[in-house]
């Protein structure tokens, strides 16, 4: 009931009650600076996480098609050795599909270098087993120990098992980023909280008056929130409209350039941003209307 | 109107006031009188609201003042005009703003309202005040335009501590007037002071009951008055 009442309250507007409580310049502009500080960090937080999370994702695609095995054998042992090379792949935790490359893709593969007119068959090349991993991945060195038990032959080809800890860095890099965030709104709040209580105590008179004279708690409160509430939301959409212009100053992704060319939103992302002031204001509302209720609870 | 039932009040340690029982009828005149510190404010601020005795029963309008809650509180205020003895105001806005915030605040505000707020600018001898900040009001000034503020919602009780505290003879008898005048059209009237002259002054114009507050008790007096 309160909380429609001051929400109510703060969408609608009453220019009277807003004359009720005394313009205060300094504290305005303090709160108006934090939030929109706060909105300009969270902009930062909300792109690094976002190309953290682009990076692990593309990294991870990557991985999830990975290695192969490479089989050297003489050629009366390669069938055999293939297939018990298979057999123990199948039965490896971790493997999601291992399967030997036929002639034809072999050659397909060798064309570039060799022509098409190679016969492959004829010559000891080595037979190919795409392996491709489950998300979690397999026991790299159990696997190569068991295949140089059975298939004495085999090459284990890790080729982006090095990606591996890259990976789950920038995952840890995007939850880091989503805590700063929370972090950043938490700071906001408490901002305003003491902002907020810096105002109603300064106002201690003015409330006692308008209690005097029959206002209720939510009238009152709405006063005090309602201004909070615009300040946090100016301050914020100006601190993200200044770290939207920063960040599409900054180059986009590269080939070449990585991480940190990559920090641009990208695609539907820039829509993102916009959330950021309506966050700001929410914190504020939730902050002033708190702290309201506390003082004013106390009061006679 | 208001009834106090074996009423006690402490602000921690004794008792204040112990044992008061009061019926405040429609339309009737008190005197609250007694040394300083007796506890007529403490007395006044129980009569509409803003403290809860520490026992006995104290209802409002047929409301039992424990039960209230504080929008309760906020609505009854709307029926009881109060007048402190330092009146305060929101300095920063003007004067007739001021004597209309009560409008305000229970969202009575209308451009009906500016005839009214003339009216009675008028009646109290505020005219030309009206874009005045309250800090450049004289001290019978803001007795007076508390004395409007108080009224303008048309309450049923109007209490007033020492509204005669900050201003000279003649001003107080003026003040007076305007109270006696009040109680004449049917309000009922609680004046807490101290000021014996101004009781004397009352009861040549208007029949009082005059109480006193003496050793925690509220005692009828007026024989010796």
């Amino acid at each position: 009931m309160w909380f429609r009442t001051m929400l109510w309250a703060v969408l609608r507007g009453d220019k009277a009650a807003d004359r009720v409580v005394p313009p205060s310049g300094f504290t305005v502009r303090l709160t108006l600076f934090t939030s929109a500080a706060m909105a300009f960090l969270t902009v930062f937080a909300l792109a690094l996480s976002l190309a953290a999370g682009r990076l692990a994702a593309d990294w991870g695609d990557v991985l999830a098609r990975s290695s192969t095995l490479r089989i050297s054998a003489p050629a009366g042992q390669m069938a055999e050795q293939t297939a018990t090379a298979l057999k123990v792949l199948e039965q490896t935790p971790g493997v999601l599909e291992a399967r030997a490359l036929s002639d034809a893709e072999q050659q397909e593969l060798l064309e570039p270098w060799f022509g098409p007119d190679l016969p492959v068959e004829s010559l000891p090349v080595p037979r190919l087993i795409a392996i491709t991993e489950t998300p979690a991945g397999y026991d790299s060195a159990g696997l190569r120990l068991r295949l140089q038990a059975e298939v004495p032959g085999a090459v284990l080809d890790e080729h982006t098992r090095w990606r591996r800890p890259l990976v789950t860095a920038a995952g840890r890099l995007r939850l880091l980023g989503w805590v700063a965030i929370l972090l950043l709104a938490s700071v906001t709040g408490a901002m305003v909280t003491l902002a907020a209580n810096a105002a109603l105590s300064a106002n201690a008179q003015v409330i006692a008056v308008l209690r005097l004279v029959g206002a209720t708690d939510a009238y009152i409160a709405s006063a005090f929130v309602r201004r909070f509430t615009q300040r946090t939301l100016t301050g914020g959409a100006v601190g993200t409209a200044l770290a939207v212009a920063a960040l599409s100053v900054m180059p986009g992704a590269t080939e070449t350039g990585g991480f940190l060319t990559g920090l641009r939103f990208e695609g539907w992302h820039w829509v993102l941003p916009l959330c950021v002031p309506p966050l700001a204001a929410a914190v504020g509302f939730a902050a002033t209307d708190a702290a309201a209720r506390r003082v004013l609870g106390g009061l006679a | 109107m208001i009834e106090l039932e074996n009423v006690a009040y402490s602000y921690g340690g004794d008792d204040l006031l112990a044992g008061m029982s009061l019926q405040i009828a429609p339309g009737s005149f008190h005197f609250l009188t007694g040394p300083s510190g007796a506890g007529k404010t403490t007395l006044l601020k129980l009569c509409y609201g803003a403290l809860r005795p520490t026992s006995g029963q104290l209802t409002i309008f047929g409301q039992d003042v424990q039960t209230l809650g504080r929008d309760d509180v906020a609505m009854a205020r709307r029926r009881i005009g109060v007048v402190h003895q330092d009146c305060q105001f929101l300095d920063h806005l003007p004067l007739q703003e001021n004597i209309a915030l009560p409008l305000t605040v229970s969202g009575q505000a209308s451009p009906e309202q500016a005839g009214n707020l003339h009216e009675l600018m008028s009646w109290v001898g505020l005219l030309g005040k009206e874009d005045a900040l309250p800090p450049e009001l004289s001290g019978g000034e803001r007795q007076r335009a508390a004395l409007a503020r108080a009224l303008i919602l048309s309450p049923d009780v109007i209490l007033a501590d020492e509204p005669t505290g900050n201003v000279d003879w003649e001003m107080s008898q003026r003040l007076l007037r305007l109270l006696v005048e009040l109680n004449k059209m049917g309000k009922t009237i609680l004046i807490a002071t101290h000021d014996l002259m101004l009781i004397r002054a009352a009861k040549s114009q208007v029949s009082t009951r005059v109480l006193r507050i003496a050793n925690r008790q509220l005692i009828a007096a007026g024989a010796e008055l």
